[in-house]
């Protein structure tokens, strides 16, 4: 728990602790760097004030050894700082593959939630303690962030490119949930609360919760409403690859490249289908970027990686 | 004057000062009264005049903008500005105190009057080209002022698309138009510096022999003219997406947002160290005049300059931590922006070393440069805590981030500006000023800016994200410390205007060289005459060449 002056922040993981450990360090390798130059600052200003009558004599003015070692001594220093710090940031980009999964759409100018079972929030997010949580976050306007302060986390969210960000809530609570980046009019009000719970509070939380249908589900509805089934199920009149199983595996495309079919992809694929057209396929395929918003995008993906435990 | 070269202009005077002094009469000022004499004039030296009133000028301008920021920070809830009246007053300081005020404070004042006075030379090498970079920051100026005032503009000072294309309120073109304008009259103030310091020194006067105001002049230049380019570039960019749909930073059209943060921030990354190496430079004459000393390691500190323009062009990337930029890159970029610290750290180890076995005075200009210093190493080390990754995560887009920019833009790059104003005021005037309001103003600036910034670093670790004027009641008492100070400061930065402007009519005359200082511009009349040197200096010694001995030293 840090404070000042009336205001406090908890640390709500432990990834909380160890950048707080990190700050509190740095900030004491600061004094022992910069309190030599006050110091001597005063002493000299008072000691040699003009007027004075003090001994001058053979005032130095180069000292190679004494400037090299003032260079190079902090900087070494603070290297060390920066190799524990560059640790915890990698630490930050290591998902865990148990992770409780949860989308995320900003907008101006709010924030809207929805876990693995089909329940919504908006502004508040509550999530099990002790659970490792990874929000998969999409823009559907300008860029965002969303920052919870007791998590020392923020991460940027891009339109047109899908953000994860990945932790470790430790510490049940009620956290304040801000968007950091500035976003227009009503930036200053779109944040909420970051509730973090028992996990058997979690459980029963999720049973009271508001619960529409699945991501899934609502993608399998939108599959056959938005018309993809008619081109992409198997024996159609117009030839368009099978989704089936496509998820997570390497897709030929014209122009020879063969990337992976992950979220990014799949999203674009859905938005812009003329960007990368798949080997032995013409572009024919509308373009749905101002047809459907990002919720619903999200819920196709979901339909198309179903898809593939489906098959299995 | 009597040795300690203070106190004399304290003294209760008998006889009242001349009107005016021989000096005067054939200085550039005389050169003529009416308006068309200042506005046709090609004089580096009523040049950088007019530059000094029309900066401060936008100073206030820009100060009120922040009066109203302050104001509003108050209370936790928005009640004195809406949310759009808050983003405009925001993206109005920004805008104004860095293209208006920031860029062209020291290099476009003390930077033109007195380059070509420091290297023995007549004029700039382009003076019409001087005068119609005034006229584009003018225009520029005025063009900006009367479209955030009557359209308005919330995008905030860095116009991230796809929140300034797609998505803008306001006149967001016309404000970047007004931003495009007033970089091509940055671009020309560099190629004049350059070429001026190239081509126009003194015989005699060798590169190791420069001023280290003019060492970091010429740095400063060399980003101007390669930085301001991709600002303009972006702009164009930005106008071509507007305009005719080419997908450049909007994805919907193809493009990517993030493309335009790293083009924004090539340009205003340097564009920080184009507001402090001036500073910098302003500094390193402060402290060795003061101390009449030579300063100590000249080429580490001449050298650390350059250093400092160079790695700044490599360490835009720590904008964007967090904004989906690869790890590795991130990592890159903050192994570099703790890289700048060394130069920076020379400089501020060196100063302390030129003090020892000084002969100090401890007039307002060199209070004035130890806020400086003061100022500028808690901005400096607040950066590089910045540029840790982990605690940037947390920090980034908070009011940490506020504090440690304006610790360096306010603290650093202001607070030298005036000291470079109380420090050259005679030369500039040939008058006086009375030196305890000078110290009063400047302990007053140095309380007050600490009073509002400090706990603004505090708000930031605690989770209060900037650009936000609702916030959580807990940070209530902090944002009162913060607004308290900033009518201190407010204070300390309008007592100048009434001293400095009294001095020009009351003020003693100055002597040519009133603080005993080293350099060709004390080598001239107070104020210099229109042709600067009555014949072409001849240097012959290294420079801030103080007498090794001192009258009052013993042993």
């Amino acid at each position: 728990m840090m404070g000042w002056f009336g205001a406090t922040l908890p640390e709500a993981s432990s990834h909380a602790v160890r950048v707080d450990l990190l700050a509190a360090a740095f900030s004491a390798l600061t004094v022992v760097l910069t309190l030599p130059v006050f110091v001597l600052i005063l002493v000299f200003a008072i000691r040699y004030r003009r007027g004075k009558a003090v001994n001058r004599e053979h005032a130095p003015d180069r000292n190679i050894w004494l400037e090299v070692s003032w260079s190079v001594i902090p900087f070494v220093l603070i290297l060390g700082f920066f190799i524990f710090s560059a640790r915890i940031f990698f630490d930050l980009h290591r998902p865990s593959p148990s992770a409780l999964s949860i989308n995320v759409v900003a907008r101006q100018w709010m924030w809207k939630f929805q876990h693995p079972g089909g329940q919504r929030e908006i502004n508040e997010l509550h999530l099990p303690a002790d659970q490792p949580v990874s929000l998969t976050m999409a823009s559907q306007d300008v860029i965002h962030s969303l920052y919870v302060p007791a998590l020392r986390l923020k991460q940027d969210v891009v339109p047109g490119q899908y953000a994860t960000l990945s932790f470790t809530a430790t510490r049940p609570g009620i956290y304040h949930l801000h968007c950091a980046e500035y976003c227009g009019s009503d930036h200053a009000v779109m944040g909420g609360r970051l509730i973090v719970m028992a996990p058997r509070d979690y459980a029963a939380w999720l049973g009271h919760a508001d619960r529409a249908t699945t991501p899934a589900a609502a993608g399998a509805k939108l599959y056959r409403q938005l018309g993809c089934s008619a081109c992409h199920a198997q024996g159609s009149s117009v030839p368009a690859p099978s989704l089936a199983g496509i998820s997570g595996r390497r897709v030929r495309l014209t122009d020879g490249s063969t990337p992976i079919a992950d979220r990014q992809y799949l999203h674009d694929a859905i938005l812009y289908p003329n960007r990368h057209v798949v080997a032995g396929y013409r572009p024919v395929m509308p373009v749905y970027a101002r047809l459907i918003d990002e919720e619903q995008t999200t819920a196709l993906i979901a339909w198309i990686e179903a898809m593939k435990e489906e098959r299995r | 004057m009597n040795a300690s070269g203070e106190g004399l202009h304290d003294a209760p005077r008998e006889v009242d000062p001349p009107r005016r002094t021989p000096a005067e009469a054939s200085s550039y000022i005389a050169d003529g009264y009416s308006l068309r004499s200042w506005f046709v004039t090609t004089d580096h030296k009523r040049v950088a005049v007019l530059y000094l009133v029309s900066i401060t000028a936008f100073f206030f301008i820009g100060a009120c903008a922040a009066a109203l920021i302050r104001l509003e920070l108050l209370t936790p809830a928005g009640d004195l500005l809406t949310n759009e009246g808050y983003n405009r007053a925001f993206t109005l300081h920004g805008v104004v105190m860095i293209w208006f005020f920031l860029i062209p404070s020291i290099p476009n004042v003390f930077g033109n009057f007195l380059l070509p006075l420091m290297i023995g030379a007549r004029d700039l090498a382009f003076p019409r080209l001087n005068l119609l970079s005034w006229y584009i920051y003018v225009f520029a100026g005025l063009f900006t002022l009367y479209v955030l005032l009557t359209g308005g503009v919330d995008t905030g000072w860095t116009f991230y698309t796809p929140l300034s294309s797609t998505y803008a309120n306001g006149h967001v073109m016309a404000a970047l138009t007004a931003v495009f304008i007033v970089g091509w009259s940055s671009i020309l103030t560099g190629i004049n510096f350059i070429v001026t310091v190239h081509k126009l020194r003194a015989p005699g006067m060798t590169w190791g022999r420069l001023p280290l105001f003019v060492w970091a002049h010429y740095a400063t230049a060399l980003i101007l003219v390669l930085a301001t380019p991709v600002l303009t570039i972006t702009l164009i960019l930005i106008a071509l997406e507007r305009l005719l749909g080419i997908g450049i930073f909007d994805p919907s059209l193809g493009g990517d947002p993030l493309l335009f943060q790293h083009l924004f921030w090539f340009y205003s990354h340097p564009a920080v160290y184009i507001m402090v190496l001036p500073a910098l430079g302003v500094v390193s004459e402060l402290v060795a005049a003061a101390a009449r000393k030579k300063i100590f390691g000249y080429w580490f500190v001449a050298y650390s300059s350059i250093a400092i323009a160079v790695i700044g062009f490599f360490v835009w990337g720590h904008h964007m931590f967090v904004s989906g930029q690869s790890m590795y890159a991130s990592t890159i970029f903050s192994f570099l922006s703790l890289l700048v610290a060394v130069p920076s750290a020379i400089k501020v180890y060196n100063w302390t070393a030129t003090l020892y076995k000084g002969s100090i005075a401890l007039n307002a200009a060199f209070l004035f440069a130890m806020g400086f210093i003061g100022l500028f190493v808690l901005g400096g080390l607040s950066g590089l805590m910045l540029a840790m990754l982990a605690i940037d995560v947390h920090v980034h887009d908070t009011y940490f981030v506020v504090a440690h920019f304006h610790y360096i833009m306010v603290g650093g790059a202001v607070t030298a500006f005036l000291g470079a104003v109380h420090f050259w005021w005679p030369k500039m005037f040939g008058r006086m000023y009375n030196e305890t309001w000078g110290r009063i103003s400047a302990a007053l600036i140095f309380l007050g800016f600490n009073l509002t910034f400090f706990p603004q670093f505090l708000l930031g670790y605690l989770g209060m994200p900037r650009r936000y004027h609702v916030y959580p009641p807990e940070f209530q008492a902090l944002h009162v410390l913060s607004s308290s100070g900033a009518f201190i400061l407010g204070l300390g930065y309008g007592l100048p205007l009434i001293y400095l402007f009294y001095s020009l009519r009351h003020g003693d005359p100055a002597e040519p060289n009133p603080w005993g200082a080293t350099g060709l511009e004390w080598t001239v009349p107070s104020p210099p005459p229109t042709h600067n040197f009555e014949e072409v200096p001849r240097v012959e010694n290294e420079p801030y060449d103080y007498a090794l001995r001192h009258d009052e030293s013993i042993g």
